[in-house]
């Protein structure tokens, strides 16, 4: 009977938990869905905000968000492939190596706001890229690296070496190797690894908390060298800095779902493309 | 000649590759070497005495306080609960995922996990303020539900999926065999998730914990916009608190260049790497640990 | 030849010459050495951090590990076939025409070269109408046929196989076989066999190695009727392998 009870109470702990955490996702998801459907319509994603911005729309924060995206994604996609490919293909167990991986995965645990701090001493103070756009996607760039890398390296490593083997043995350099069989290959791998990366980078508000992004512009951001808006920026701004908090709520829920929903049709596409190759195999 | 120019494309290409590498060294020395120097300018004007044991974070007064005490005492209160909440949560879901769940339930559980993690810090920090917030300014009766556990709560949803993700490798990497030497001895899936899953798995728990640890920690966004921004020292879980994170956040935006002030963002800033380092070394020695104990 | 992986060494002073348009198989039993032996003719020991290559190797007058030599072309001159088919995740005319292209084949030549090489691999009559077939889609047999083609295409002086039918049926493994002889009239052919009736019929000369070392090299015939060592008869007849 006292056993029958002590299984009852693991029941409780085991399943329960995991009940919690599917309840968490319920809720947040509910309460910003049901919230925020209502403030998302066509005008509300293709306008500009008006009458200090307790009216209107979000179009400059979510073109300001996709360029910001887009130029993280230029930037941390060749260099963390490369790096990636470099360690699974061409280096050598050594202390060096070591010294790198270790380098990486503590790039990793760095807090995003200390990124942000970087960014504003490197570019836009130090390479006089001023608060950009460009400033803020390079410094974002740099947060993804470690992501990319380690996304990359996991795709290059399920290529068998036979593949390398065939082309080496034909004459093939190393380089021609790695750019005709091993990218190719591991192509779907790599690509599921930028999306998820592009669907972080797309969320990130600390490290552009100073090296670009506004509260309000009145065009929209076609430059590299301009300000720009930013859905996660707006919302914070919407929901802490506004003078009339409460008036702007629905925009704030607005601009929460049609984050939310961009980040999830990028994850959405990730596992797409996993789920895919992962059935052809 | 073509033969040449070809060989030549692989060296200058492998030279590429390696350079890259370096550069991720070059970029974590480069963080930690503009965090310091930027402080040494701090340190030149505060005496490291006062910053670690005053207890006013204060830049604006006559005579400026800048004590990293009342700060760091708020990003630990605001960790300890998100850590209380979130590593039993995580762990349990992490064993129910691998040793009780039916594959086809855990094959929906996980992406659900995986959303969670992708939901951005900002959606949840906003969360905070309108949801959590007032059921927490019901339950006590107090006016504000922005505080300390409020910041614990959001962290420990943050953490939640590191936690899990991790714990559930590491539990799913204790060999078959242990498992089935403990219930050949009669003891129930229970007995055996306790006493041989769990414990032979710890390192990686450890590990997992470590990460998700360095998560909390590092967290600007949410404990920026829930916890009530109070920089003073919290007395206990309903105060307003204000974390390193959420200092940098606030003032770097305003302070002007250069200045005993902007210097000191950077002080702290660098106490806080150090913090997150060193944690997650230890993660890495845990998983290490875990690696050696499975080879 | 000595070779080493770090401290160990596993080829112990081998000394061995293969005659030009003959098959040579290699045999032995697991770990002796034989395959570490085949890939240290084309140099796929080169990626391996720790291995270390003592003595000489040629082929003709060419020392093969020279520094002044490139392993591209020396590749290209000592072609390999490996155990499990490995086609590249391209059509079955892309698998030939990459090693072509990479060394800079003319353009105009290389749909001819890919015919003569796919008919001299038995391969042509099954594959000639779809040549844009992604080459995975073909049987292990046929794939390990259009490995053969692949290295053949680019016309080189030796074919190197490390168990080329391993991890083929009986009836693929009997179609390599015919081609095996068939090509030896223009390469020299060196092959890796585990089979020694698959040794007896298909080779020239036979290479006994026991742990490292080659203990016995001599003709075919020599080596399964009347072998000079025991160790060589032991493990022809079967008593160890």
């Amino acid at each position: 009977m006292v056993k029958k009870m002590g299984y009852l109470l693991n029941w409780v702990f085991f399943l329960g938990s995991t009940m919690l955490v599917c309840l968490i996702l319920g809720t947040i998801l509910v309460d910003i869905f049901s919230k925020g459907m209502s403030s998302v319509s066509w005008s509300f994603i293709s306008k500009f905000p008006s009458d200090g911005m307790t009216e209107g729309g979000i179009l400059p924060a979510i073109i300001g968000t996709l360029m910001l995206t887009l130029i993280t994604t230029l930037f941390s996609v060749p260099f963390g492939v490369a790096c990636a490919v470099y360690l699974n293909e061409y280096a050598k167990p050594s202390a060096l190596t070591n010294v790198i991986r270790a380098s990486i995965r503590n790039l990793a645990g760095i807090p995003s706001i200390i990124y942000g701090l970087f960014g504003l001493a490197l570019f836009v103070q130090s390479l006089n890229l001023g608060t950009s756009v460009l400033s803020a996607g390079l410094t974002l760039g740099l947060l993804s690296l470690p992501y990319i890398i380690t996304t990359t390296e996991e795709a290059l490593k399920r290529i068998p070496n036979s593949m390398r083997e065939a082309t080496l043995a034909l004459g093939a350099t190393q380089f021609e190797t790695v750019k005709d069989v091993v990218l190719p290959k591991a192509l779907p791998g790599i690509l599921t690894g930028v999306i998820l990366s592009m669907s972080r980078a797309a969320g990130e508000t600390a490290p552009i908390l100073f090296t670009g992004v506004a509260f309000y512009i009145n065009d929209i951001t076609t430059s590299p060298s301009q300000e720009f808006m930013a859905l996660p920026y707006h919302l914070y701004m919407l929901s802490t800095q506004h003078q009339s908090i409460e008036q702007v709520r629905p925009l704030a829920y607005g601009t929460a779902t049609v984050l939310i929903s961009l980040v999830f049709i990028l994850n959405i596409i990730a596992f797409y493309i996993r789920f895919k190759h992962r059935s052809q195999d | 000649m073509s033969i040449k120019r070809r060989e030549q494309a692989d060296i200058i290409f492998r030279k590429i590759f390696q350079a890259t590498g370096f550069i991720t060294i070059a970029l974590l020395a480069g963080i930690f070497i503009m965090l310091l120097y930027n402080s040494i300018a701090f340190f030149v004007e505060v005496k490291p005495i006062d910053f670690f044991t005053g207890s006013q974070w204060d830049p604006g007064s006559m005579k400026g306080d800048y004590s990293i005490a009342p700060l760091l005492v708020s990003t630990g209160l605001v960790t300890l609960g998100a850590m209380l909440i979130t590593v039993p949560l995580g762990i349990f879901t992490a064993a129910f995922l691998s040793e009780i769940a039916h594959p086809k339930l855990k094959s929906i559980l996980k992406p659900i996990i995986e959303m969670l993690a992708a939901i951005p810090s900002v959606a949840i920090g906003f969360l905070g303020i309108v949801l959590v917030g007032p059921w927490i300014a019901d339950i006590f009766g107090i006016q504000n539900g922005l505080n300390a556990i409020n910041g614990s709560i959001l962290l420990a949803v943050m953490a939640l999926p590191t936690i899990i993700t991790i714990s559930e490798d590491a539990i799913n990497a204790v060999p078959l065999s242990h498992r089935e030497a403990s219930m050949a001895l009669g003891a129930s899936k229970w007995e055996t998730i306790f006493k041989v899953t769990i414990p032979a798995s710890m390192p990686g728990l450890i590990a997992a914990v470590m990460l998700g640890l360095g998560r909390v920690l590092g967290e600007t966004m949410t404990v920026l916009m829930a916890t009530g921004n109070a920089a003073k020292m919290p007395s206990g879980f309903l105060d307003s608190v204000r974390t390193i994170t959420a200092t940098i956040a606030i003032e770097m935006g305003e302070v002007p260049y250069q200045t005993t002030h902007y210097f000191a963002l950077f002080a702290i800033a660098v106490i806080l790497f150090l913090i997150t380092l060193s944690i997650n070394l230890l993660g890495e020695y845990f998983s290490n640990r875990l690696r050696r104990f499975h080879a | 030849m000595n070779l080493f992986f770090g401290k160990k060494q596993v080829l112990k002073n081998i000394n061995i010459d293969f005659p030009r348009n003959q098959v040579t198989s290699l045999i032995g039993p697991s770990g002796c050495g034989k395959s570490t032996l085949l890939r240290s003719f084309n140099r796929m020991h080169d990626l391996s951090p720790d291995a270390k290559i003592d003595g000489s190797l040629k082929i003709d007058d060419l020392d093969i590990y020279s520094k002044e030599n490139s392993v591209t072309t020396l590749r290209k001159k000592i072609g390999m076939v490996f155990q499990k088919p490995n086609p590249l995740p391209k059509s079955i005319y892309e698998n030939l025409s990459y090693g072509l292209n990479i060394h800079r084949f003319p353009k105009n030549e290389i749909p001819d070269l890919i015919e003569k090489a796919l008919k001299e691999s038995y391969l042509w009559d099954e594959v000639k109408d779809e040549l844009k077939k992604p080459a995975v889609k073909l049987s292990g047999g046929q794939q390990q046929r259009l490995c053969i083609a692949r290295t053949v295409v680019l016309r080189p002086e030796v074919i190197l196989m490390d168990e080329p039918c391993s991890a083929l049926d009986p009836i693929s493994t009997n179609k390599i076989e015919e081609l095996i002889l068939s090509l030896k009239q223009n390469y020299t052919i060196v092959i890796v066999t585990h089979n020694m009736q698959q040794a007896q019929r298909i080779s020239d000369k036979v290479a006994f190695m026991y742990l490292g070392q080659l203990i016995e090299h001599d003709n075919c015939e020599n080596i399964f009727k009347h072998p000079a060592k025991d160790l060589t008869r032991n493990y022809v007849n079967g008593h160890f392998g």
